[in-house]
């Protein structure tokens, strides 16, 4: 019978072709850790990716990659010292973890011993979503995408559609000899698409996905419903007129738009701004910094979602933690590193975009809390403004407390009536005070479809996002209407 | 194939060369018949310092691999971290299974042979830097140390970084094509706090280059990080207006990006771009020229050949404000029915002609309006060329700073920002390898309170 638990499986995938017994990682980590070393830990990686994308309708490519590596960090007070290596031979590992451990230079190699192995929860089976699908029956899938994208509108010229199946598996060696693994499966699904009419032309995008298998898109019509929504967005935007300028009544829709959250208070909240007093919300626990009625939480144990995790890359279990109740701001996300500097405990916020990355707070899925009043009853509540329900990216100054995000669907309220729509535009506000000016709280809490990406210092990971349709009084909109 | 730090350049070179030779040889034998490769070997050493103490030290090293087969028309590729035997045969079997599930698309293929780079250039791209720890501590230091000791405003620091790297890059194709060099990449980074009142302000300023002697000196770079600062110190909204906007050189950069995006020829085929059908025609007024510069010696992208093998070419790419060509690959060329025009992998090194003003006479042509120092977020449509993102930077009046600005959008549309451009300076004083003055436009919408 295959051995099911991630520690066994991260075992046999990655340290056995290496040829890496537990003796020769008690050696690694004995010269990691010291006298004057505060933590340490080996992280070893493998990482599968295939992906398929269809154009100009064919399949007009694929990539199949292999990724594979360890990575070093040594701990001593404030000082990080790191390396990693992408092959894993015990002499280069060695002179890997010597390079690493030089940053705390006194005192002798201490020797430990591979103790207790960790089993975290299973929000997501050990799969590989790779194999998950027949080769043929992928292709196929792209196909149906595009044969809707086609069907949906006549005026569709250009789609473009990609599956994305990763299998990641990492086990973590801590400088306490504890031992955890886990395999994580994460496939995705994207369509683009461009409408052409009477010399207009637009795109309009749209995906989903999730820590499952390639079943998850034949499940619901979900791949199909992501055809017509693109070709939706799409069409709806080559109808689309000016946006307009200016600060305004805003509201948002339910699921995605909580790009807003992470990017107004997410990012700063992490541990890492705070403990160096970076963040506009440094030192504010215990303060208002949203109304009465918003609560805000980071919860990396959803099960299957795209932000969850079993543990973090750090080996620590994820956890639900309340960033904001009622308005009050509660807590920050840790991990180790951050934690032990400010006196608590990580949140298994502890997240790296792969081995040759050093780890650092991170969110997973954040999102605020339902609250009571019916959508419709919002937008009927708005004499003018705008309401924006689908969204791009975002980004955040840290310091400042700045953030925008941007509309890619969007339309004017008119006397509590949604009216015609408007091109996408960027929407600015101040992180540490936009949630103050939240008067209505949807009922209708959604979590996004499972395509968000986070970038923080060059590194990329994986999150969700949600919140329930909100009304914010005052919202400066990037449009060219004055 | 173990590559081992100390050996000598020109050995890792045939050794990684050897091992493109040896993908293709694979992938002949599967069956290919045709194939591409590239290898890349990387390290280096990146330090951090904060407040004066060493904050991180990391080691880096990279491998990477790639493999593209080709039966017929049908193509299929693999990439990997691994550059062992077994590895490589792995990747060539993954890309051959790929291959059988692709369809014909009469573009997939190489580059024409005639194409491939023949005259290789000493193009100047490496000057590796024997740094040790401790010297990169000193230096970083000595930056942070100038940031902080610029003003009393300045209160926190997020830090100074150095990095150095050197690498090697190979490719080849079954055309017989099999080509490498070595190059090298040094920097110098510091980010600063400055507080005034409750207001906190943060900025940066860096510098790189492919020689550790053409790195600006670190205290000039922590003295700008500093001054950058101390001068957003006091930021406020402004009403929401249409004006002119100055963007300051390393910010016009952005709109440089933008225009090379939309004339790429995967957004030209994809019908992704408002400048479809666009070439010979005016984009710019008469005095816009931008010029690309591929073999510039110690230029930061600079490179003999591109991803295709195919040699690289300087050439105006606006000229008399004229769009002149697309950027093509072979492949994206072969859609549209051109040449391609070296550009596997992007544009190299590009240079805006820079005009008379420097920055202050910019801003007495502009007399009131917007200096843009910052932008946020990515709403630039390439379709339609709506542009709208949040910035942050000066209120100009009578041609002179008043005071700075921040939490505001501007919005407009490229197409028409690129012919309204006004001038552009003369004050280009960043590293990077798009390099440009100041550009004026004539008009945008800030949305403010």
């Amino acid at each position: 019978m295959m051995m099911t638990d991630p520690v066994s499986i991260a075992r046999r995938r990655i340290l056995e072709p290496a040829n890496l017994t537990d003796a020769d990682l008690d050696r690694l980590l004995g010269m990691l850790i010291g006298p004057t070393v505060d933590a340490a830990d080996l992280y070893f990686q493998t990482s599968r990716l295939e992906s398929w994308i269809l154009e100009d309708g064919i399949i007009k490519d694929g990539n199949f990659s292999i990724e594979q590596g360890a990575g070093m960090r040594v701990i001593s007070g404030e000082k990080t010292g790191f390396a990693y290596s992408d092959e894993l031979r015990l002499p280069i590992l060695a002179q890997a973890a010597n390079a690493a451990r030089a940053i705390a230079r006194q005192g002798q190699c201490a020797t430990t011993r591979i103790g207790t192995v960790s089993h975290p929860q299973q929000l997501y089976h050990p799969i590989d979503p790779i194999v998950s699908l027949p080769d043929p029956e992928k292709i196929a899938l792209l196909k149906r995408v595009d044969a809707e994208a086609r069907r949906a509108d006549p005026r569709v010229c250009e789609v473009v559609a990609s599956v994305v199946a990763v299998q990641d598996t990492i086990l973590v060696l801590a400088d306490d000899g504890s031992l955890a693994a886990d395999v994580r499966p994460l496939v995705r699904l994207n369509v683009n698409v461009v409408v052409e009419s009477d010399g207009r032309r637009e795109q309009g995008s749209a995906g989903g996905g999730a820590r499952a298998d390639l079943g998850y898109f034949l499940m619901e019509d979900r791949a199909m419903s992501f055809a017509r929504e693109a070709v939706r967005l799409a069409v709806t935007n080559l109808e689309a007129g000016e946006a307009p300028a200016g600060t305004m009544t805003v509201v948002l829709g339910s699921g995605w738009p909580g790009v807003l959250l992470h990017e107004a208070v997410g990012h700063g909240l992490e541990g890492d701004f705070n403990r160096k007093g970076s963040s506009a919300f440094a030192g504010r626990i215990g303060e208002r910094v949203a109304a009465p009625g918003v609560t805000v939480v980071d919860d990396g144990t959803l099960p299957g979602r795209r932000g969850s995790l079993n543990m973090d890359d750090e080996g620590t279990m994820t956890q639900r933690t309340v960033l904001i109740e009622d308005g009050i701001l509660r807590g920050y996300l840790q991990d180790k590193l951050n934690a032990r500097l400010t006196g608590t405990r990580s949140t298994g916020n502890g997240r790296r975009e792969s081995y040759a990355h050093l780890p650092m707070p991170r969110m997973t899925n954040t999102y605020m809390l339902a609250g009571d009043r019916d959508p419709e009853e919002i937008i009927a509540s708005v004499d003018q403004g705008l309401y924006a329900v689908n969204f791009g990216g975002g980004q955040v100054d840290i310091t400042s407390g700045k953030f925008v995000f941007s509309a890619s669907e969007a339309y004017l309220i008119e006397r509590g009536k949604i009216g015609r729509s408007v091109k996408g535009a960027t929407l600015i506000g101040n992180g540490p005070d936009v949630l103050t000016r939240v008067s209505m709280i949807g009922n209708d809490l959604r979590l996004d479809d499972g395509v968000g990406t986070c970038g923080k210092e060059g590194q990329s990971v994986p999150v969700g996002v949600g919140q329930p349709t909100l009304r914010i009084d005052g919202l400066t909109v990037g449009g060219t209407q004055t | 194939m173990p590559i081992d730090s100390t050996e000598e350049t020109s050995q890792r070179l045939a050794r990684l060369m050897q091992t493109v030779e040896d993908l293709l040889k694979e992938a002949k034998q599967r069956g290919a018949t045709a194939a591409e490769a590239s290898v890349g070997s990387s390290a280096g050493l990146e330090i951090s310092v904060r407040l004066g103490s060493v904050e991180t030290v990391e080691h880096t090293r990279d491998n990477g691999l790639g493999v593209t087969v080709y039966f017929g028309h049908r193509k299929g590729s693999a990439t990997t971290s691994d550059l062992s035997t077994t590895a490589l045969r792995e990747a060539v079997r993954a890309a051959c299974s790929i291959a059988t599930h692709t369809q014909e698309d009469p573009c997939a293929h190489l580059a024409d042979a005639a194409l491939m780079a023949t005259d290789l250039p000493d193009l100047d791209l490496y000057h590796p830097w024997p740094l040790e720890v401790a010297e990169a501590i000193t230096i970083a230091t000595e930056c942070e140390d100038a940031a902080r000791g610029y003003d009393a405003r300045i209160v926190n620091s997020e830090g100074a970084s150095l990095s150095s790297h050197t690498g090697i890059k190979v490719y080849g194709n079954s055309h017989g094509f099999v080509a490498g060099y070595p190059t090298s990449r040094h920097g110098l980074s510091c980010a600063v706090i400055g507080q005034q009142g409750q207001s906190l302000q943060r900025d940066h300023w860096w510098t790189s280059a492919r020689a550790p002697t053409d790195l600006t000196a670190a205290r000039v770079v922590g003295e700008r990080a500093a001054e950058r600062t101390v001068a957003r110190l006091g930021a406020r909204r402004i009403e929401t207006c249409s004006v002119p906007v100055l963007f300051r050189a390393e910010i016009a950069t952005g709109l440089v990006r933008s225009l090379m995006s939309v004339i790429q020829g995967a957004n030209i085929y994809r019908r992704t771009s408002f400048l479809l059908d666009r070439i010979g025609e005016r984009v710019f007024p008469e005095f816009v020229r931008i010029h690309e510069e591929p073999l510039l010696p110690r230029g930061l992208s600079s490179a003999p050949f591109d991803g295709d093998g195919v040699a690289t070419r300087s050439k105006d790419l606006i000229s008399d404000g004229i769009l002149q060509t697309y950027i093509l690959d072979s492949y994206s060329a072969c859609r549209l029915g051109m040449q391609t025009t070296g550009n596997a992998g992007g544009v190299r090194n590009l240079r805006v002609q820079m005009g008379e003003l420097d920055r202050n006479g910019l801003l007495r042509e502009m007399h009131t309006g917007l200096l843009v120092t910052e932008l946020m977020g990515h709403g630039v449509n390439p379709v339609t060329g709506d542009y709208s993102r949040g910035a942050a930077g000066f209120w100009v009046e009578g041609g002179v700073i008043q005071y700075p600005v921040e939490e505001i959008t501007i919005a407009g549309n490229l197409k028409r920002m690129y012919a309204g451009l006004v001038g552009i300076g003369n004050d280009c004083d960043y590293d990077g390898s798009t390099r440009t003055g100041s550009w004026l436009i004539d008009s945008m919408t800030i949305a403010g309170e």
